[in-house]
């Protein structure tokens, strides 16, 4: 079996969102959509007080309550383990959205420009209509993955298999590939690091995880 | 432990659902308990037709206000796709035989379509599977804000009984209300109603405790509010209200009132809960990055 997973090091992010920007060029989202964000948390009490950078988006569950409450069955788990929208079957009633405690989940009304009223160059040469009125969010980048995957690549080892975000981050934080894979190089991480999950206690059994410190050798 | 957070992904009220939703809680939920209330009334001789009629407007309008706020309305038809374990598709499910048989027992009961002798149907059993109908579609509202797990005031399990309950304070007010138009509903419906009252400030008091121990602050401080309302108007005055009609058994003014008060805070109770309390949990990290500790750590000497 193959489960995609996404790891940060939350160690090494130092929230520039780089993957930001690479997301949004990646996906052409509108201003305002951010599939794949950096939180600037602080975290503790003064004068003990800290600065953490936390990289979060769809977290692709393995338990998705996305799934459970769509009623259009628009969303849906595939076997490798990444969540997608079909956007054909969705009807935006932001069922999803009020399920995700990832927030992970974004509908736009009408096209919206970065530059004012009209569109940039890009903008209108990417505008995608199936995409209004409709739930969005981060895909893993799976057309990226899909069309590397038939090539015979390696998701999360070689650029044209990985997401956007992971091969655009500057500071080597995140990582992407198959959990179920011991030699792949979450897998690894997940070894030889200590890590956590954003809110387990739900059960969603997610597929985004953070390392925090390094393993005791 | 888990370390809470300021800056961004704090809790914020989400704008996923408006009051639009809310009117389908609202409308939804105060038709189907009026539609129960009537049968109930029926049975005792009231007539079913103008409860049956508000009950079915009030559903529309509910189902309606959906419809407006999903963002492809033409593709509504979709949402019939997934009751294996969507309790919206659930309740839309459901909405097609409640109005149906609800519609036709208004019909039959108020002799609208003339039926050729031979047959002979009675409103009742149409009536009948129209409450059980109903009280299922409000079930189903109830679960659908408990499946929402990114809001921790609507997910909280407590909430599917304040839902449910209220409803039926709702359809037992309406009643009242339609008492003063029509004729004075039957004798039991203000014991039950005081009952119904008592049950859900009960389940609402529940509801309000176990939330301040999951929601933000500032979702439990919106319903902290709004409860100052729905228990001094559709607690403390329906029930003085509703004694006073016992005690004053030839007016039907007090009752109604007291019916238009648990009606309208029952209105007020689940627009506070779908638009004022619903912010998201929010994010925090059970532990900070350990950064440095081996290789970067300053010499023990340097000061």
């Amino acid at each position: 079996m193959t489960r995609y997973v996404m790891v940060a090091d939350l160690r090494r992010c130092i929230g520039c969102q780089t993957c930001t920007a690479a997301c949004k060029q990646a996906n052409a989202t509108p201003p305002g959509v951010q599939w794949r964000r950096v939180l600037d948390m602080e975290v503790g009490e003064y004068p003990d007080v800290r600065r953490v950078f936390v990289p979060t988006g769809c977290q692709h569950c393995a338990d998705p309550p996305c799934e459970w409450v769509c009623p259009t069955t628009a969303t849906r788990r595939r076997a490798d383990g990444i969540v997608q929208i079909v956007y054909d079957l969705c009807i935006g009633c932001s069922a999803c959205a009020v399920a995700c405690p990832y927030e992970a989940r974004y509908k736009v009304e009408k096209r919206e420009f970065a530059f004012g009223d009209e569109p940039t160059a890009d903008e209108e040469l990417r505008a995608d209509d199936s995409l209004i009125g409709v739930a969005t969010k981060c895909t893993f980048c799976a057309d990226i993955v899909d069309a590397g995957v038939a090539r015979g690549l390696a998701p999360g080892k070689d650029p044209e298999a990985t997401p956007a975000c992971v091969n655009l981050c500057i500071s080597g934080a995140l990582a992407f590939g198959d959990i179920d894979d011991p030699q792949s190089a979450v897998s690894e991480l997940l070894r030889n690091n200590k890590h956590f999950r954003m809110h387990e206690g739900l059960g969603t059994n997610p597929g985004f995880y953070y390392l925090w410190d390094r393993e005791p050798s | 432990m888990i370390m809470t957070q300021r800056g961004s992904g704090a809790p914020w009220l989400q704008r996923s659902w408006d009051s639009r939703a809310a009117c389908n809680f609202i409308g939804g939920g105060s038709g189907a308990g009026l539609l129960v209330a009537a049968t109930a009334a029926k049975f005792a001789g009231w007539p079913y037709f103008p409860a049956g009629m508000l009950a079915i407007a009030l559903i529309c309008f509910g189902l309606s206000m959906v419809w407006l706020e999903i963002g492809r309305p033409f593709r509504a038809v979709n949402v019939f796709f997934h009751p294996q374990t969507s309790w919206m598709s659930r309740e839309a499910i459901l909405a097609l035989p409640l109005l149906g048989f609800a519609g036709a027992a208004v019909i039959i009961d108020q002799n609208v379509v003339t039926l050729p002798a031979q047959i002979s149907l009675p409103a009742t059993p149409f009536a009948l599977t129209s409450a059980v109908l109903a009280l299922a579609f409000l079930c189903s509202q109830a679960r659908i804000l408990r499946a929402s797990q990114g809001v921790p005031a609507w997910r909280e399990p407590s909430l599917q009984t304040v839902i449910v309950v209220t409803g039926i304070v709702e359809g037992l007010g309406l009643l009242l209300v339609l008492g003063l138009f029509i004729v004075m509903p039957p004798a039991w419906i203000i014991p039950a109603a005081i009952v119904a009252l008592v049950v859900r400030a009960a389940a609402w008091e529940h509801y309000r405790h176990r939330v301040t121990l999951t929601a933000p602050e500032p979702a439990v401080a919106a319903l902290n509010r709004a409860s100052v309302v729905i228990h001094l108007l559709g607690h403390l005055v329906a029930a003085a209200l509703l004694i006073g009609s016992l005690m004053l058994p030839t007016s039907v003014v007090p009752a109604a009132v007291a019916g238009l008060s648990l009606f309208a805070t029952g209105a007020w109770l689940k627009f506070v809960v779908v638009t004022r309390a619903a912010f998201t949990q929010g994010f925090s990290i059970p532990h900070v990055p350990v950064r440095g500790r081996v290789s970067t750590a300053l010499p023990a000497t340097y000061e």
